[in-house]
């Protein structure tokens, strides 16, 4: 019980949950957003430029698509990754 | 401070899954304590976008009034495909660790042989 | 792993096209309604899953090889490629909606403001709902069937 190894996930337990209940305490109230101008120009203007009546959608596949091409290549990579470790090679 | 309550439990969720990646043996349950961590990342990510009394951002049949901030759902989806990936290899290397080694302890694979 | 009981069987087999059908409409009313790609593949695939559940992994390996299901993920992920390309070559920017405003297939803007629209409109955006729904649908299945049948091969220790 008293090892080294044990001490030690102790004190970085302890000190990561003071943290992080300390930040949550401090953080501003739930509803009201700092900054949201960006956010605002694009509800206003999402069903001009896209012609989408859905502005997540807008979101995901015009005003931020370079995003859903890096998580499209995520998926890719995921499949050939858990193909690759149940090969059976062939005597 | 009572009208804090989703992010305190988002600090809840992060804390337990930290509490079985730290202080659990078995492979299962610290994979189990990833997917809990991650679970609570992506409901901070939600909850940081909302107005008071507003609705969905979408104007087909909307209701009216000033709606919520559409780009954190549109990141949060992309965290969700990302998670869903890590935990099928995670449980593909579990699987094939346990053909190897005959058990799952953590503090007994590993070792350079003597 | 072995199928489960004839009522079971019976059961899934009858429920699936529901799921299938509820699962497409999620995907191709995805610039109108709450969903998309993402969430209308993630339906299909639990559809998949119960399938694959009920009549074990043993018989659903003999009828359908992952090598074929690998060339159909491949499709999407060309596709999706391509209408960004595409959007390089109408407009000189990247991932540019040039299907907008024009009149050949999906180009009206809806009215400003809360109403209803029809599926006409949205762009490029629809086609790009489809290749991404096709990559996931195909991608979630062949990591179950893949997990699924290997672990009902009995080996000793390599």
């Amino acid at each position: 019980m008293m090892s080294k190894r044990n001490i030690a996930a102790i004190v970085f337990f302890t000190i990561v949950a003071v943290f992080l209940v300390f930040s949550a305490l401090k953080i501003h109230s739930f509803g009201v957003p700092d900054h949201a101008e960006m956010d605002d120009e694009i509800i206003a203007n999402a069903q001009q430029e896209t012609g989408a009546n859905n502005a997540v959608t807008s979101v995901v596949f015009d005003y931020r698509g370079f995003d859903t091409l890096g998580e499209a290549t995520i998926l890719f990579t995921a499949v050939a990754g858990v193909i690759l470790v149940f090969r059976r090679l062939k005597k | 401070m009572i009208f804090n309550i989703p992010f305190i439990a988002v600090v809840a969720l992060i804390l337990i899954g930290l509490y079985a990646v730290v202080f659990k043996r078995n492979l299962i349950k610290m994979v189990i304590g990833i997917t809990l961590i991650e679970s609570g990342v992506n409901l901070f990510l939600i909850t940081l976008g909302y107005r008071e009394g507003s609705v969905a951002p979408i104007y087909t049949s909307s209701p009216g009034g000033i709606m919520s901030l559409p780009v954190p759902q549109a990141l949060t989806l992309t965290s969700i495909v990302i998670g869903v990936a890590v935990l099928a290899l995670m449980l593909s290397l579990v699987v094939h660790i346990y053909r190897h080694y005959g058990t799952l302890d953590a503090r007994k694979i590993g070792r350079v042989e003597e | 792993m072995n199928g489960m009981s004839k009522i079971v069987k019976t059961i899934s087999s009858i429920i699936f096209p529901f799921i299938l059908i509820y699962g497409l409409y999620v995907i191709a009313h995805g610039h109108l309604t709450p969903g998309g790609g993402f969430q209308g593949g993630a339906v299909v695939t639990s559809g998949l899953a119960m399938i694959l559940v009920a009549y074990g992994s043993v018989w659903t390996m003999g009828k359908i090889k992952e090598k074929n299901l690998s060339l159909f993920e491949s499709l999407g992920a060309i596709c999706f490629i391509l209408l960004a390309f595409l959007g390089l070559g109408f407009g000189a920017v990247f991932f540019n909606n040039f299907l907008v405003g024009s009149d050949f297939l999906f180009g009206t803007i809806p009215a400003t403001g809360s109403g209803l629209a029809d599926i006409n409109t949205g762009g490029v955006l629809p086609l790009m709902n489809f290749a991404v729904g096709l990559k996931v649908i195909v991608g979630l299945f062949v990591i179950v069937l893949v997990m699924a049948y290997a672990s009902s091969i009995k080996e000793g220790k390599q």
